[in-house]
Order: structure tokens, then sequence, then C-alpha cells
């Protein structure tokens, strides 16, 4: 009963949350109600028994990622959005859009947990043990080419910060010799 | 049940007090003696002994100051600001223990608020959420010299975070838990890991400047650059909330630095016996544990508070492009090659 009440608090804060992220003008606003959203999921992870995931999800992604969205939009001053540019074949086509992921999403739990009452979850399901065990062993290919993506990224963004060459003149020489 | 919430909430009030009532005031004191000491001044020596009810008179200031809100603020995140200060500050210290496991009529009891199974991945987790009252301060003010703090809180807090979580993930590496009860015990049955992972403290050591926004890392405030930083805009109990907050966050991560890395409650195993012979002569024996830990704790972690006010009067202000320059391709690195030669020390038997 308590626990039903507690996830119905965190599930609608999320959700609640969520959708200011969407629809507020001001982007500021915006990404602190993702801060919002990202607790109560963490929220909701230790109630699923995987307290090791809901303090990485506080760790990572509030404490990290959303600060660094944070930045880019108070370095950028990006400021209140002003009245929706976007047409109505746009919103007709992210509506639809939204619709088909949720009945994707809805069918592919019931087909796998459909209509049977689950077992209550241990305190905790997923412990760092069993995860880390997990993640070395049936899913070890996933885990190192998940790395390698990570790596690819890292490559791609210090090529595209670092500094462009000077180009050559097109008679071959440099600037500073034509000077 | 009911022992347990008594026992929690018990805990909670000896470290709400201690911390908050006891150390956190005598810090501003020792701030502002120790840098008048430094700088060949007498320091605040007029209100009590040695000027010691000065904090009390800055209370009493902060309190009766007029509280301004800028027309132009930004109302709902100006006022939400200090609060998220004040919050993880609040609430980081309960991971960290004070004693060993004791026996309080008939049951046991950890001496450490709570026994999370994450622990100090919470206490990293909670103490990283701090960043967004200094960002939205700086942003909300509508002031260019606080959007500017703001920014560089943003950028200089989690750069240095990476460094300062690695190092701890080379502490937990050996002990093979997050709980820092099992660092103490780790570091009584072997020793303290400032002798065995040198490196590893020194990074964490600086990291912990740079966290809580102090000298040589207090770009975010810089009064000689951006007048107050991201607090500019804010007066009274306001800033006082920001200050207070500094402070707590201080003396958590003192604390934290002292248990992870001196041995937290431990002294040499010192701590039982003296709590043990205490208790031969008057009150429980589980009293005592928690009395003598938390002296031993609080000690440590006031040395480390020393050190915070020492260096803050010393150094100069790093610029903030070398700091960006030290996080990112100094401590970093340095940090991930401490790591693995800490798994490399474990694999090959030597930790």
């Amino acid at each position: 009963m308590l626990e039903t009440a507690v996830f119905v608090v965190f599930a609608l804060l999320a959700v609640g949350s969520a959708l200011v992220v969407v629809l507020h003008r001001n982007p500021v606003y915006s990404t602190m109600s993702l801060v919002v959203t990202l607790v109560a999921i963490a929220a909701l992870f230790v109630m699923l028994g995987a307290p090791f995931i809901a303090s990485l999800q506080v760790l990572i992604y509030t404490g990290a990622i959303v600060v660094l969205f944070l930045f880019v939009v108070m370095l950028l001053n990006i400021g209140r959005e002003e009245a929706s540019q976007r047409g109505l074949p746009q919103k007709v086509a992210a509506g639809l859009g939204s619709l088909a992921l949720l009945g994707f999403l809805a069918a592919a739990y019931l087909r796998l947990y459909g209509g049977a009452a689950q077992a209550p979850l241990s305190e905790d399901f997923v412990s760092m043990r069993t995860l880390a065990l997990e993640l070395f062993t049936d899913y070890l290919l996933t885990f190192e080419l998940v790395g390698l993506l990570l790596l690819v990224a890292v490559i791609a963004a210090t090529v595209l910060a670092g500094k462009p060459k000077d180009p050559p003149e097109p008679d071959g020489k440099r600037p500073e010799e034509v000077a | 049940m009911i022992f347990d919430l008594i026992a929690t909430s018990a805990k909670l009030l000896v470290f709400l007090g201690v911390f908050l009532g006891a150390i956190t005031p005598l810090m501003v004191w020792v701030e502002r003696r120790f840098s008048a000491l430094i700088q060949d001044r007498p320091g605040p020596n007029r209100l009590g002994p040695l000027g010691l009810l000065q904090p009390v008179a800055d209370v009493l200031k902060f309190m009766f100051k007029e509280d301004v809100t800028p027309t132009s603020a930004d109302r709902f995140l100006y006022l939400l600001a200090p609060v998220l200060a004040v919050l993880p500050a609040l609430t980081t210290f309960v991971f960290i223990p004070f004693g060993p496991t004791v026996e309080v009529a008939g049951r046991q009891v950890a001496l450490v608020v709570s026994g999370a199974d994450a622990g100090v991945l919470l206490l990293l987790a909670i103490a990283s959420l701090g960043v967004y009252s200094l960002v939205l301060a700086g942003y909300a003010s509508n002031n260019k010299y606080t959007l500017l703090g703001g920014i560089r809180a943003s950028a200089q807090l989690i750069s240095y975070e990476l460094a300062m979580t690695l190092a701890v993930v080379a502490v937990l590496l050996p002990v093979g838990s997050f709980h820092l009860g099992d660092v103490v015990a780790y570091q009584q049955a072997h020793a303290w890991n400032v002798l065995l992972q040198p490196l590893g403290f020194f990074l964490f050591l600086i990291a912990m400047f740079a966290e809580t926004n102090r000298l040589p890392f207090d770009l975010p405030e810089a009064e000689s650059e951006l007048v107050g930083g991201f607090h500019t805009e804010y007066s009274a109990m306001r800033f006082a909330a920001f200050f207070m907050s500094e402070y707590i966050a201080m003396t958590t991560l003192s604390a934290l630095a002292a248990t992870l890395y001196f041995g937290g409650w431990d002294l040499f195993g010192y701590t039982e016996r003296i709590a043990t012979a205490l208790a031969g002569v008057v009150g429980a024996e589980w009293f005592w544990m928690g009395a003598v830990g938390m002296a031993v704790l609080t000690t440590k972690a006031m040395a480390f508070m020393l050190l915070f006010v020492w260096v803050r009067w010393t150094f100069p202000r790093f610029r903030y492009d070398q700091l960006m320059r030290l996080g990112w391709k100094v401590l970093l690195p340095l940090a991930l090659a401490n790591t693995v030669l800490v798994a490399i020390l474990i694999l090959s038997g030597v930790l």
C-alpha cells in the first residue's frame, strides 16, 4: 500500500516534470525540470531494487550531464522561446510518432510480461555484484562496443574542436609567407 | 521499528549538533582569526573571550539586514537557489560513520546515520547536486557578473568531480565495498590509506578545494574580477545560506577525507580502548564509543579545515584557463593512472 503510494508520487512527478521540460518556454526551467524527472526516475530505480543504478543515475545524469546542458543554455544566453513557429503538420506528425512509440513499448511489455503476476523484487535485485558479473560475462561484447562508441565520439569531438590548420594560399604559399 | 526510528533520529541530532552547532560557527571564527594572524593584524577580538562570540554577531547581522530581491531577477529561481545550496550540504554527512557497531539495550546499532548500500556513491551523488544552486543563483540574479560566476561554477565543479570520484574509486577497490564503515575497518586491518595511496590522497585534496570553491579555486566568486561572483545580488539570510552551506560542505568533505585516508573515527585501535576505559568509570559503553569516535573524527576533520584556511590566505587565485587545464590535463590522467595502478597492485597481491 505504502509502496504503491510512493510509486504513484514519483511516477507522477517524473511524468509531470517531463511535460514541463517539453512545454516550458524558458530553457532554464526546462533543464531544471529535467533534473526533477531524473531524480524521480532514480527513486523508481531504488524501488526496483537497484540502488546502485539509482545513485549512478543521479551522479552522472543530474550531477554532470544536465549541468552541461545548463552550461550551454547559459553560455549561449538562449532567451525565452517566442510563440511556436512549428506548423500544424509537424505537430500532427510528432503526436503520431509519440503514439506509435507508446504502442510499441506497450506491445513489447505485454509480450514479455503480459498478464502473469510478477514475484516481488528483493531489496537489491540488481546489486553491484550481479550487475558487474552480467556486464563482464553475458554482455561483454555490448559493453566493449559501447566503450568503442564513446571512444569514437571523444576522438570526433577532439578533431572538431582542434584548431584548423591555416589553409595554404592558392599559389601554395602560407599566409605569413605572402605577407 | 520505533527503536530504529529513535536511534536514527538520535544519530542525526548528534551530527547536526556537532557539525552545525559547533564546527561551522567555530570555523567562521577560525577563518577570521587565522587570516588575521597570517596578515599580522588582531582580527575580531572584542566579543567574548578571544572574540569567540563573533559568529553570533554575524548571524544576528544577517538576520536583521534588509533582504533585497532585484526587480529584474527571475523570482522563483532566485528564491530556490539558496534552498538548493543548503539541502545537499545538510544531507551528505549521513553516510559518514563516527564509531563501530555497538550494542544498545541488547540491539546492534551501527554508528552511522544511513547504512545505505551505495554509501559513498550516494554521498558523491547528492554532493554533486550542489552545483545547481550556484548556477541558478548566477542565472536568476540577472546580472552579468553573477551569470559569469554561475557559468564558471558549472564547468569547474564537473571537471574536478571526475578526479575526485576516481580517487575515491581507487580507495574503494581494495576494500570491495561502498560502505565507509568498511573503509575504516580496512584501514584498521592494514594501514591508513594516505600511506597506501599517497597519489590518490593528493588528487582528492586538490579536488576538494575546487569542489568547495575555496581559494586557490574560488573562480565562481573571484571578488577581484566578478564583484561577488554568483552571490553578488544576495543579501541577509539568503546570502548566509550560501555562506553557511560552503562551510558545512567543507566540514563534510573534511570528514570524508579523514574517513577515506586517515582512518576515520579510528585511532590505531585506541578509540575502543579509551571508550571501554571511560565506560568502566561512568556511563554506558555505546555512549563512550560514539562520543570518543565523534571526537576523533571531528579532530581529524578540523585539521583539514585548518588546512583550508591556511591555503586560502597564502595562495593566489588560479586563472580560469589554468584551472581547466589542471583539472583535465593533469588531475584526470593522474587519477586514471592511480586507479589502474591500484587495480594492478590488487591483482598482483600487493594490496
